[in-house]
């Protein structure tokens, strides 16, 4: 006879709703877990997905995840023009934040090197990659965007061409792929009156110069558009990625590129780990941190739960003795008992965390890995808290069956 | 009693033999004697009732000979074996326990989340019979109690009166020497708290089982072979003459 199993069944109830709160409990446990997958994974998504052999990028930053980084535009040209290098592709990126309707949208804008990267590395659920240089985005799905949506960003409308999936920013926006023409466009969208100012300092400042003066002409080219302009333009990418031929060549190329003294450059692992280390820091070690805290009181929680549960069973345990149950049958009953509830309270976490956590607006990555090793987290505090129970168990007098 | 008092009969087996015994609770100034020099021989077969009002000490005698409850000092045999010298167990108890004694006491002390036939069948089961014998036995032992068909009922849903007997259908489980009661009756109307008391005179007389049952209950002495009286923790044998009378 299992007197385990008879105790579950003659107070079911009790049973199924303790299962449940350990299982809402363990949940969580679980869901943070998966929440620091989630972070971890969305943070490097990125960088894994554009698949670029090196990052070359603003003198001394830490590249364009990190902080700020300028580039001129033309130095993807002179990076392609670096002996072992197959491609070399503007990269330009930022967030911005604008209202659609009621709702706020939150982007990260991206821009596609048109024409050498049209998007077709990007997972698509839904419609195509760019098809023309400009006025084209494929969006990801959790922006909610629909395909043939038309979007006004600054003073261009765009197209939903393409629906991507879990395309998402290390911050856990959704990204938008433009051109990088357009997504420089709507970097530096600036409204007309201000380009008419800036147009009126030039000349005004123009007037100054003997050049000027002795040819009035010449302020004709304040008037024209900025690029046009003889002088130096600003740099307005973000970076360059290089695409190797041989992926073999990475030290050298590199060295050959960073000997450029207004560059830096990282390969791929070099980005990922200042991306790990800088901007998701803080959030991972939080998150982190947070879950050892939960695991913790889980603990705890499940502990107090286990040993009332003895309590509860302590005229019995008391009367099995005074028939002379052994301490291995009493020790199987406790055993036995908080393993059932661990395990039956990880089945219902495991079960409910399926339904819920796709419905977080950030990914929730839950590892057979992570699973393994709550399983035997859970297992080892089953144990370790009806440590308490046994102990009460073992040192109950079979007296207190007569009380 | 048509059957002779065992304690006359030489040929009888000692069941159980407690030799001066003496329970002090607790020490200096709450130190409280409990029992004193009690002494008591029961032959196998004989059924005993204990007197004596509350707080004399039955209770903790009664405790010491069921190895629940050791002595301060003392000596006790069962089954010609010492298993007590003073508060030193001579053998492990709690098996010496499931082998050879039986209880049954006051509220009826049935596990709650078994059946009435589960409650007989895991003690038959502790002994180390198989759960199908272990199962054979229950039923049997109920169906000697005359309560078989309540044995898939929990001890909530069955009354005082039958969860006495279940109580004593566990302590006969394993074929005890010596069956232990405390106030088996109090919580029972005097017609089936005799019911109970005649079943252990049944039990003790058909399979020669001793056994020791304090009570308060003067209505039913009549059922029993020998009478002890404990008073401020001593431990008189009073004699049966008034009682005798009515045979
Ligand atoms: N665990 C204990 N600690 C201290 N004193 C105790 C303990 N158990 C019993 N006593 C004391 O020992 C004495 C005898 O108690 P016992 O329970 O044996 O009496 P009893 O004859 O069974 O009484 P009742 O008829 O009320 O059940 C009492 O004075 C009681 O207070
Ligand atoms: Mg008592």
């Amino acid at each position: 006879m299992n007197l385990a199993i008879k105790d579950i069944s003659y107070n079911i109830g009790r049973f199924v709703l303790t299962a449940v709160g350990i299982g809402m409990l363990l949940m969580v446990v679980m869901g943070m877990g998966g929440i620091y997958r989630g972070v971890v994974e969305d943070a490097t998504l990125l960088i894994d997905r554009l698949d670029a052999d090196l990052w070359v990028v603003q003198r001394s930053t830490r590249g364009p995840f990190a902080e700020i980084s300028r580039v001129p535009a033309k130095l993807s040209d002179r990076a392609l023009a670096v002996p072992g290098v197959r491609v070399a592709r503007e990269f330009v990126y930022h967030t911005i934040q604008r209202q659609d309707g009621d709702r706020v949208l939150r982007m990260a804008v991206l821009g596609l090197s048109w024409p050498t990267d049209k998007g077709d590395w990007i997972p698509l659920v839904e419609g195509r990659p760019l098809g023309q240089s400009r006025f084209e985005l494929i969006a990801d799905q959790t922006l909610k965007l629909p395909l043939g949506r038309q979007i006004e960003i600054g003073n261009e409308v765009y197209q939903v061409v393409g629906i991507s999936r879990g395309m998402i920013s290390s911050a856990g926006d959704g990204i938008a792929f433009l051109s990088s023409a357009d997504a420089l466009a709507v970097q530096f969208d600036v409204p007309g009156e201000a380009v008419r100012l800036e147009r009126a300092a030039r000349e005004s400042r123009g007037r100054l110069f003997d050049v000027a003066i002795q040819q009035p002409a010449l302020l004709e080219n304040a008037t024209r558009q900025s690029g046009q302009l003889p002088a130096i333009a600003r740099p307005s990418i973000s970076s360059v990625l290089v695409t190797l031929e041989h992926p073999s060549d990475a030290k050298a190329v590199a060295e050959v590129i960073g000997g450029w003294t207004d560059v830096t450059v990282y390969t791929a692992d070099e980005q990922r780990n200042l991306l790990l280390k800088g901007s998701v820091e803080k959030v991972r070690s939080q998150i982190g941190l947070f879950r050892i805290l939960l695991t913790i009181i889980a603990t705890i929680i499940m502990a107090l739960i286990l040993y009332t549960l003895t309590l509860d069973k302590l005229h019995s345990i008391a009367l099995l003795k005074l028939i002379g149950a052994s301490n291995t049958v009493l020790l199987g009953l406790i055993l036995q008992q908080a393993l059932i509830l661990g395990a039956s309270g990880f089945a219902i976490a495991y079960v409910v965390g399926q339904q819920i956590f796709p419905k977080f607006p950030r990914r929730v990555i839950i590892t057979s890995e992570d699973l393994i090793q709550l399983a035997a987290i859970v297992f080892v505090i089953s144990i370790a808290s009806s440590g308490l129970g046994v102990w009460k168990a073992m040192v109950v007098s079979p007296n207190e069956a007569l009380a | 009693m048509s059957t002779p008092m065992p304690a006359d009969d030489p040929s009888a087996k000692i069941a159980i033999k407690a030799e001066s015994l003496t329970k002090i609770y607790g020490a200096g100034n709450t130190e409280v004697v409990a029992m004193r020099d009690a002494s008591m021989t029961v032959m196998a077969g004989e059924v005993v009732a204990l007197l004596g009002p509350s707080g004399s000490g039955k209770s903790t005698f009664l405790t010491a000979v069921g190895l629940i409850n050791p002595p301060t000092s003392g000596k006790i045999y069962i089954a010609n074996q010492l298993i007590m010298d003073g508060p030193k167990a001579l053998t492990n108890l709690r098996s010496f326990r499931r082998k050879h004694l039986g209880f049954v006491f006051q509220k009826s002390n049935l596990i709650p989340f078994l059946k009435a036939g589960e409650n007989v069948q895991i003690a038959c089961e502790l002994n180390g019979l198989s759960s199908r014998q272990a199962r054979i036995r229950a039923l049997e032992l109920l169906d000697y109690l005359g309560i078989k068909d309540r044995s898939q009922s929990y001890p909530s849903m069955l009354s005082g009166g039958q969860q006495q007997r279940v109580a004593v259908a566990r302590a006969l489980a394993n074929r005890p020497s010596v069956i232990l009661a405390d106030e088996p009756t109090a919580a029972l109307d005097s017609f089936r708290g005799r019911q109970v008391m005649e079943l252990f005179t049944k039990v003790a007389h058909e399979q020669g089982t001793s056994v020791i049952v304090v009570t308060h209950d003067h209505r039913s002495l009549d059922v029993f072979d020998t009478l002890y009286e404990m008073e401020d923790g001593k431990l008189t044998q009073k004699t049966k003459e008034p009682l005798a009378v009515a045979h």
